[in-house]
């Protein structure tokens, strides 16, 4: 099995240059290393850019509601044990509108991989805050700039509970397709939030701006140390660390 | 000697008044009388005034009366809520040591409750075994029902619990046997044959429930949510032997979607819920619409806006279930009128939600989830689930597989993921054959028409047929939907020979105009009988059809209509 395996016929509607084309590459090949055929993955989304991701991939789809991906997989998941479920979603569609599903499926702990494209900011829609955006920035609603605390995620899943919490980043489609295959080998609800440049409406956020900060957790990170996970989860700033955070 | 009496127990929240009743539906029936039941109950755990009512006859019956002609007291408070709904000649039995009362009114009589479960029993909690035994004893009934009926509801409790309450029925059993106004309440001997062929008892929720097992549920999700809740509490107690999923999710949100990915997956699924619940699940339904997905949605109306009243009941959710959910698809709406034709449409839900992929919603409510009747020549294999996707044998021989193939009726097969070889595309947005999105003119004008005219053709050929009693030469017809069907039997029966009918609904939507036209169109008089304060029945039946009825007797106080009431109401218009 090979990439072209996973060729959907369908054409990408992204912004050129959009962050998703990493994230999508870094999927395909950690589907390709996971090797079970296209009938066997269910890919659920919302509605997000992120969200059409299912579409670009030869695998089953489910393309839901905005906010609801979590729900649909959680219960394809427990009808159909024998399918892979991988859900593509973005920042405001999961930890947004969909933000209740997020806490309690940590909790319900289904075998599910939760891939969330996170560009800080609401895409589809054209550039309005989302609930990772760094405090301060300023976008069209938020003319004098974003007046509340931008949420962590990678805390809150470990928090709720997560067994294992990843960040990668767009760019870097080698690592970030070994997070992803971690991810859908971990058994239990798998985590990966991946910082994604958003060509458009992310004038902050960009290429260089993570390249400039982001670090890849070395072999001296013990990701089975819970308390050493929420503490990488809370940098954020000059050095965002990415890689495996936590893994039970 | 009455072919009839109403008992009435009525206490405090949580001094097991519903215990009582369960054990007295147990008796009536086992000893093959015909019963309604139904229970009054205040949004809280303890304290407050709840009451269980049971209406025995040696004849059919299916709504509660005005006046119970045997009100049991638990505690002093019930007194004067209660004292005024007694009827005439009836008796109101009160504890006079215990609710310390000087003296009793004409009508009062006491039973030293208390005492007795101390002297008996040794625990003042006994009272409600002695109360059910004195029923028994005044209305004549053979103790040996009362043993088994205890046997049953404590069986699994220890054995001297058991004997605890055998002893104490017993001891209010005599109470009853000697009290002076027995020839009030004897009721004579029920028919032998009828009560051989008593089935049981069953509620709507237990029908529900048991039709939704029967259909081959196998996916259930709901977040708990008064009247609907007790679905959720009988399927996950036969989860694991039918093999069911049973999941409670954080919202309702969440539990609509969720059955809507397990029936994508493969399982037959369910989500149940309350108005306030259902307005959550909206935009889910509009999902099971665009993605053609089945899914069955029990709908167990309460009275609203908002809140409202949790424990109460209403029939006022009629229009919002019919159209809940935004844009245009197809969904069937069922509204059955009695337990059984809960049980039955459950499980015709499932079909139909399988053969036309839409949502399909039973529209109930808190009265009729609550009500308990015996049921005779009820046949729970007259129905059976009937499956329409492709099946794991077929699948082997699919290729080139569209999810939303365009076909005469507006059906495309519906394969399971990872059972066919190809892959397959679902989607909420405006889709392809093949599934991906897309907002081309003319493919979102062929996919509109799938999924509403080509599928609303076919529904509109399964409706389910109203039902319509003395109607032929009727100077007045009756009409109502849902739950009143036991009122709109018992009114016609009384009113027979005044030229009363009635025609009843059992499925809203599609609205079986047709037959409503075949059946109304020369009536010289409709008058319709609903839950709400808008008759919105009779609103929706001008809608569609262009008849109006004459008058519209309408409840919207939270309460059940009772038998008595209405015919007081219709007489005068005959």
């Amino acid at each position: 099995m090979d990439t072209n395996d996973l060729k959907s016929l369908d054409s990408i509607a992204w912004c050129p240059g959009c962050g998703n084309f990493g994230i999508l590459t870094s999927l395909k090949r950690a589907l390709v290393k996971f090797g079970r055929q296209p009938k066997d993955l269910l890919l659920v989304s919302g509605i997000g850019q992120a969200a059409k991701m299912p579409h670009y991939i030869k695998a089953n789809c489910f393309n839901g509601l905005h906010g609801r991906a979590l729900p649909v997989a959680a219960g394809a998941k427990m009808a159909n044990k024998n399918l892979t479920v991988i859900v593509t979603t973005g920042d405001g569609d999961c930890y947004g509108e969909g933000g209740n599903h997020f806490i309690h499926n940590i909790r319900r702990n289904l075998d599910i991989t939760l891939i969330v494209c996170d560009n800080q900011v609401y895409g589809l829609t054209k550039g309005q805050a989302s609930p990772t955006t760094d405090k301060g920035v300023v976008t069209k609603v938020q003319p004098g700039g974003v007046a509340v605390e931008h949420l962590s995620p990678l805390a809150l899943a470990l928090a709720a509970g997560a067994g294992f919490v990843a960040r990668g980043f767009s760019q870097e489609t080698e690592h970030l397709a070994g997070l992803i295959l971690a991810g859908i080998n971990y058994k239990g609800f798998a985590l990966i939030d991946v910082l994604q440049p958003c060509v458009t409406f992310n004038k902050k956020n960009t290429y260089e701006w993570y390249s400039e900060r982001v670090y890849k957790l070395d072999k001296s990170y013990k990701p089975t140390d819970l308390s050493a996970a929420f503490q990488k989860s809370l940098e954020w700033g000059d050095r965002i660390p990415i890689g495996i955070l936590y893994s039970k | 000697m009455p072919h009839e009496i109403s008992v009435r127990i009525t206490g405090e929240a949580g001094q097991g008044t519903q215990t009582i009743g369960d054990a007295l539906a147990k008796i009536f029936s086992g000893a093959g009388y015909h019963l309604f039941a139904y229970q009054d109950f205040m949004s809280r755990i303890r304290g407050g005034n709840n009451y269980f009512e049971i209406r025995v006859s040696t004849k059919p019956v299916k709504s509660p009366r005005h006046r119970p002609d045997l009100i049991i007291c638990l505690d002093k408070a019930s007194v004067d809520i209660h004292k005024k709904e007694l009827a005439v000649d009836g008796l109101l039995v009160v504890d006079k040591a215990k609710f310390a009362l000087d003296q009793l009114e004409g009508f009062m009589h006491d039973v030293p409750f208390n005492e007795t479960a101390l002297r008996v029993a040794n625990d003042a909690l006994y009272s409600n075994s002695i109360a059910c035994g004195f029923i028994a004893g005044i209305a004549g009934i053979d103790f040996s029902f009362v043993t088994r009926a205890l046997q049953d509801v404590f069986g699994r409790k220890s054995d001297d619990v058991v004997t605890n309450n055998i002893n104490s029925a017993r001891a209010g059993f005599e109470l009853g046997m000697e009290n002076p106004h027995r020839e009030t309440f004897l009721l004579p001997q029920p028919d032998k044959d009828g009560a051989a062929a008593a089935s049981g008892l069953i509620d709507g929720s237990t029908a529900i429930a048991t039709g939704a097992i029967k259909a081959g549920c196998k996916f259930y999700s709901a977040y708990p949510m008064s009247p609907s809740t007790n679905i959720m509490n009988i399927i996950a107690g036969r989860a694991n032997e039918f093999n069911i999923v049973v999941e409670q999710a954080e919202d309702e949100i969440a539990a609509i979607n969720m059955a809507i990915g397990a029936s994508f997956a493969g399982s037959r699924a369910m989500a149940s819920t309350s108005g306030g619940g259902f307005c959550l699940m909206a935009e889910g339904i509009s999902l099971a619409g665009m993605t053609e997905t089945p899914v069955v949605i029990v709908d167990a109306q309460r009275p609203g806006p908002a809140t409202g009243l949790p424990t109460r009941t209403e029939q006022a959710d009629l229009d919002f279930i019919i159209s809940a959910g935004h844009g245009e698809f197809s969904r069937v709406v069922y509204a059955p009128g009695s337990a059984e034709q809960a049980y039955y449409l459950t499980v015709r839900a499932f079909n139909i939600a399988d053969k036309y992929q839409i949502p399909v919603v039973v529209l109930t409510d808190q009265y009729l989830q609550d009500s308990m009747v015996d049921v005779r020549g009820f046949d729970p294999d007259k129905v059976a689930p009937e499956y329409f996707n492709i099946s794991k044998e077929e699948s082997a021989k699919v290729s080139g597989y569209k999810r939303y193939a365009l076909t005469d009726s507006g059906v495309s097969p519906r394969a399971i993921p990872s059972w066919i070889q190809d892959v397959i595309y679902a989607d909420s947005d405006e889709h392809t054959e093949e599934g991906h999105i897309t907002e081309d003119a003319a493919t979102r004008k062929q996919m509109v028409q799938k999924r509403l005219h080509k599928k609303m053709h076919g529904l509109l050929a399964e409706i389910e047929k109203p039902t319509a009693v003395n109607i032929d030469n009727a100077e007045v017809v009756l009409l109502g939907f849902g739950s009143t069907l036991g009122i709109l039997q018992e009114v016609t029966q009384a009113l027979w020979n005044k030229k009363v009918g009635f025609v009843h609904l059992s499925q809203v939507w599609p609205f079986p105009s047709n037959d409503m036209l075949k059946l109304l169109s020369d009536a010289r008089m409709i008058i319709s009988i609903e839950n709400n304060a808008q008759g919105q029945l009779a609103k929706l039946l001008r809608r569609e059809t262009g008849i109006k009825v004459s008058k519209s007797i309408l409840k919207y106080d939270g309460r059940p209509f009772c038998l008595d009431c209405v015919i007081e109401i219709v007489k005068p218009e005959i």
